[in-house]
């Protein structure tokens, strides 16, 4: 197992996880949601947060799964059958909760909720945490780190998106397309980072 | 046996039984969770228009339908779609539902490019609401419609066209009187008048007669012979513009026989 953790430690997997190897740009994990909502800030915002506490929550639960049904029952193989499974039931869980607890924010945050469940950054943040060995506290903070950092892309992505009703883009690259080709410079921009932290 | 029961059984009871903690969870949580939604509320909004215009000052359709099975919303609060489906929300709620005048948008301004001058030529983004913010827009008048279409684009139902001349057209049968284009235009130049009103003065200017005569053809002067003609007093100034009220005009005439510039105008075919 690892040794303990140092402060500096958990700060550099925040800032890996943020910046360095963004689940996004780095590792291209949840990029059909990255160009489905981030035309508008609002929307993109919504998206933002929803994902966040989605990925925070379901890393420590599939770490459960794994380390205390599918490993105990040398069944580790239908990993992705059982995360699947738990990321689906707790995201609709937390969709009827919110309905019933808090309708306002069920209303700003309900309908992205649905399209977590195919985030492929949920699935990819929780293989993670267990191909990368972590314990229960370094699984949460990696999460929470990993799904900021593909909401911080998110948000630049939306604000660039926004001006681009402003700007002549010539017909042929117009919406997708240019939304690609500036995925993929944000990307590079992103590879700056490398270096910084594991 | 062991390595059968070990490949073959455990999978199955662990992921059915996974499975099934779950399902259960989830149905406890959906009884536990569970919240009435009226099932009148899905019924008006599908007699709603669906276009989320705001006309009815709510979030979207499913708002509106909300308030009105809430009874927050009058019964006619959506413009847009009509007599017809007031009745029939009406019905679905209990309720009875006066039906007043339909109203219906028009561009009150025919300073088209010949007719009202340009200080500039703007070759900016293709929407009034940008061109504005470039010194004013580029007509010499600052009430007058800037041509650009961003009424026409908005409209959500697309009673609106552009005309040959740069000032859109509104299609009379098309158009809901949801009042969109009122509001998306930076210089509420599109009125909402109602149905039958035959004479309006077709000019948005509060300038005053001589900055007027200096910019625009066909502008409302606010000179007062409108006024001063009508047998009915159906004509006011107010604030330089002339305007005319639908329920004591008689289509006499008399106001557009004698008006310098022509604004004021038969705006319904006879």
């Amino acid at each position: 197992m690892h040794e303990a953790w140092t402060f500096s430690d958990y700060l550099l997997l925040i800032v890996g996880a943020i910046l360095v190897n963004n689940i996004l740009l780095v590792r291209f994990l949840g990029n059909c949601p990255f160009l489905g909502v981030s035309k508008k800030m609002d929307t993109a915002l919504g998206m933002a947060v929803a994902v966040i506490f989605v990925i925070s929550c379901t890393g420590p639960i599939t770490w459960f799964v794994q380390h205390h049904l599918l490993e105990k029952f040398d069944i580790v193989y239908l990993r992705t059958l059982a995360f699947i499974l738990t990321i689906a039931v707790f995201v609709q869980l937390v969709e009827m909760v919110i309905k019933k607890v808090n309708p306002t924010l069920y209303r700003g945050m309900g309908i992205y909720l649905p399209l977590i469940t195919t985030n492929c950054a949920v699935l990819g943040t929780c293989f993670l945490n267990i191909d990368l060995k972590y314990n229960l506290l370094q699984t949460l903070i990696f999460s929470f780190a990993s799904a900021t950092g593909w909401s911080l892309a998110l948000i630049i992505m939306a604000g660039i998106r926004e001006r681009f009703s402003f700007a002549r883009i010539p017909k042929n690259f117009q919406d997708t397309s240019i939304g690609l080709i500036t995925a993929g410079l944000i990307g590079l921009s992103f590879y700056a980072f490398q270096g910084l932290a594991r | 046996m062991n390595e059968i029961l070990k490949a073959a059984v455990y999978p199955i009871l662990v992921m059915g039984g996974l499975a099934a903690i779950y399902a259960l969870g989830l149905g406890v949580a959906a009884r536990v969770f569970y919240v009435y939604v009226d099932p009148r509320i899905p019924q008006v909004e599908e007699l709603l228009g669906g276009a989320n215009c705001g006309g009815c000052g709510y979030a979207g359709c499913s708002d509106c339908a909300a308030a009105i099975v809430e009874g927050k919303a009058p019964v006619n609060a959506c413009v847009a779609v009509g007599p017809d489906k007031w009745e029939a929300i009406a019905k679905i709620l209990g309720k009875s539902v006066e039906v007043g005048e339909r109203h219906v948008a028009h561009i009150m301004c025919r300073g088209d490019r010949q007719k009202a001058k340009r200080r500039f030529q703007y070759m900016g983004i293709n929407d009034c609401r940008a061109a504005v913010l470039v010194a004013g827009g580029d007509k010499e008048c600052v009430y007058g419609c800037l041509g650009l279409g961003t009424c026409v684009r908005n409209c959500p139902f697309g009673a609106l066209s552009m005309g040959e001349n740069g000032i859109p057209i509104v299609d009379r049968d098309k158009c809901t009187g949801c009042g969109t284009c009122t509001r998306v235009c930076p210089r509420g130049v599109p009125k909402l008048l109602p149905e039958s009103q035959k004479v309006a003065t077709v000019c948005n200017s509060h300038d005053g007669p001589p900055v007027v005569k200096k910019l625009c053809e066909v502008g409302c002067l606010g000179c007062g012979i409108c006024k001063k003609v009508c047998p009915e007093k159906a004509v006011t100034i107010e604030n330089n513009l002339s305007v005319v009220d639908p329920s004591k005009c008689t289509l006499c005439g008399k106001c557009m026989e004698k008006c310098p510039t022509g604004a004021i105008q038969q705006i319904l075919p006879a």
